[in-house]
């Protein structure tokens, strides 16, 4: 059965200019009890690679820079 | 990959599961005998996983001297559970509270307290008093976590349970499963095994149509109630679905327990409150569905009458507590509670003890049917647990476990075939090409679920449903996994299709109607207590089939009296001269 790509808005927005993820940090995608958040390869930073979010903001409360804000869901919006 | 090439660790204790009741399971074993090897193993990380993941606003089920007894405690949820419950499970929760609650404020955790220093408890429940707030509950986990270092617990995070072992007398062995980033296999031998793997909440469609915006964390998918399926473990009652109160679309708890002690209550669209009571039971939230879908429906949660000060307090307690994302979902809809009622409705079915009964049998030790198996939290049977009855019942099950891995003389022997057949289920969906995502998968069983099971429920649309979600099973073959991540999903969604096959099989079994909402049969409206005053069973069989008992229930410890039908009676009755 063949496939196809599906685009998707996502709930979870990294502000490059303050992620610190390409020197080291691991905070956001540790702690995300969904394990959506992911280092995206392009850019060395934070992303969110699946739409499955809880929006349970442990990404944004703990991130050390500010730099992760969690919106809701666009279908629950 | 052979089983031969995977290392199996080998421990005393394992935990699988570190929400709530995990973590004091495994810092409990530790206490018992710290040369116990003890391992959590939890599927996201410790740190910020379960259904607290950022924390708790209050205790529902504080049983605290001088506002109530574990008596009075063991009546109301025996009421509320229309009689079916195990009094001695209940009495050993309830005997246990108040000591759990002066551990956690030990351990530094914040309950209110009123000026003279007593715990400021609230009267939420149709009968007695059993609130406790915690309004600076964001900082459980940490404190969890700490506890969990401070007793080097050996911590595996990033690791999913797929299937418990046996050993050839049946008693527990350990697990198998798989790392969900790397799709590595893992072998874990292990003398006692504690399950504290949270609600099945991910088994219903959120009416929002998003996967993952439920009720539940949705990590709690109901792994634990299908590992202990398939490990032979009785599950109990499994027909009393959860089914609770929610801000619509949210789907986060709308909080009556916090704001009702403030003022706030549940009312219908001319802004009148129809309930007698806001704890969450089954009679209320058919009194809540009868309204709902009435002429006076919607329900709405009313603040609008509050002071400001109150108001703010609510916003304080609610905008940064348990679900902290609540206060922007407003925002978006420029919800004030000042000048508007909160439109609510009723979230997807889902198997969960901590509000409702359902779950994997355990009894008053924590023990399961299966030797050496253990259960605590949301997934096991205990009616009502909440946040503090995980605590207690992880307590109890890290005595229990910890007593049971001691007394076993040597590490059990594992069933190499099964190991193998195991690990040829896990990676079977990343040898699949052309084949069917994990999310359509689950989306498909999910939709099923709402559209056949959902209370009311009736009779024929069962049968068609419990069809329908044995005919996704068929497809199982076709399921591909593109990455370790797309596997975790394509393992979940196999235990959702046995959580949802388990949810039509015990509703069809059950042939009254109880628990209100939660098992309300259109075509047996009446409670039947000639036949079904007694636990149900769902078993597997030695063919390997579902198959159903009925499971007596125990002698009472506490007499309901007068009250045991207040439950029945949650209708705000208009006066005679109205």
């Amino acid at each position: 059965m063949p496939t196809a790509t599906q685009r998707t808005s996502v709930p979870v927005i990294v502000d490059e200019d303050k992620c610190i993820a390409d020197k080291g940090c691991t905070v956001c995608i540790d702690v995300c009890p969904l394990d959506v958040l992911w280092i995206n390869p392009a850019t060395g930073k934070a992303h969110m690679r699946y739409d499955e979010c809880w929006y349970c903001m442990p990404c944004e409360a703990d991130c050390p820079t500010d730099a992760v804000k969690v919106e809701i869901p666009y279908l629950l919006r | 990959m052979n089983a031969s090439d995977i290392p199996v660790i080998d421990v005393d204790v394992l935990v699988i599961g570190g929400g709530t009741a995990g973590p004091m399971a495994a810092v409990t074993a530790k206490e018992q005998d710290p040369n116990l090897k003890v391992m959590l193993l939890e599927k996201a990380n410790v740190k910020r996983s379960g259904a607290i993941s950022m924390g708790m606003d209050g205790l529902n089920n504080a049983i605290v001297p001088g506002h109530s007894t574990p008596e009075q405690y063991v009546k109301e949820i025996t009421i509320a559970n229309d009689g079916i419950v195990h009094q001695p499970a209940l009495m050993a929760y309830a005997q246990r509270s108040f000591p759990m609650i002066e551990k956690l404020d030990s351990w530094g955790v914040h309950f209110q307290k009123d000026e003279t220093g007593d715990y400021d408890m609230k009267k939420v429940h149709h009968l007695g008093t059993y609130v406790l707030p915690m309004p600076e509950g964001h900082n459980v986990k940490k404190i969890l976590y700490r506890r969990l270092r401070r007793h080097r617990v050996q911590i595996e995070n990033r690791y999913q349970a797929t299937r418990l072992l046996k050993d050839g007398d049946g008693r527990i062995a350990g697990m198998i499963g798989v790392n969900t980033r790397t799709a590595e296999p893992i072998i874990i031998r292990a003398k006692a095994v504690i399950m504290a793997t949270g609600a099945a909440g991910r088994i219903g469609l959120p009416t929002s149509g998003y996967l993952f915006g439920t009720y539940e964390n949705p990590s709690n998918n109901g792994d634990g109630h299908a590992m202990a399926y398939h490990v032979g473990a009785d599950l109990a009652n499994l027909e009393c679905f959860q089914i609770n109160p929610l801000l619509k679309d949210y789907n986060g708890p709308a909080c009556a327990y916090v704001t009702g002690p403030l003022g706030g209550f549940t009312a219908n669209a001319q802004g009148e409150r129809f309930i007698e009571c806001d704890y969450w039971s089954g009679q209320m939230m058919l009194e809540f569905f009868k309204e709902l879908e009435g002429g006076n429906g919607p329900v709405f949660l009313k603040l609008d009458h509050l002071a400001e000060e109150t108001i703010q307090e609510i916003e304080t307690v609610l905008h940064t507590n348990e679900r902290p994302s609540r206060g922007r979902f407003h925002d978006g809809r420029e919800t004030d509670y000042r000048q508007h009622m909160v439109e609510m409705h009723i979230s997807e079915v889902g198997f969960c003890s901590g509000h409702s009964a359902s779950g994997v049998w355990v009894d008053e030790t924590g023990a399961t049917t299966v030797p050496g198996l253990y259960g605590a939290g949301d997934m096991a049977s205990v009616a009502h647990s909440y946040m503090l009855g995980a605590f207690v019942y992880g307590q109890i099950c890290g005595e229990s476990a910890a007593a049971f891995a001691k007394a076993r003389s040597g590490m059990p022997t594992l069933d190499e075939a099964f190991i193998a057949a195991e690990l040829e289920r896990i990676q079977a969906p990343l040898k699949v090409t052309d084949g069917i995502p994990p999310a359509q998968m689950e989306y498909k069983v999910r939709r099923l679920v709402n559209d056949y099971l959902q209370p009311p429920k009736v009779t024929r649309k069962m049968e068609i449903g419990l069809q329908r979600i044995l005919a996704v099973r068929e497809d199982l073959p076709r399921l591909q996994a593109t990455d370790p991540h797309e596997l975790l999903r394509a393992m979940e969604v196999q235990s959702i299709i046995d959580c949802a096959e388990m949810a039509a099989r015990a509703s069809l079994y059950r042939t009254e109607s109880r628990w209100g909402l939660y098992h309300y049969r259109v075509d047996c409206p009446e409670q039947n207590d000639a036949e079904w005053f007694c636990h149900t069973r769902l078993y597997k069989d030695e063919n390997g089939n579902m198959a159903h008992g009925k499971r007596p229930v125990a002698p009472y410890l506490v007499e309901l009296g007068e009250e045991k039908d207040a439950y029945q009676k949650l209708r705000v009755q208009k006066a005679a001269n109205a």
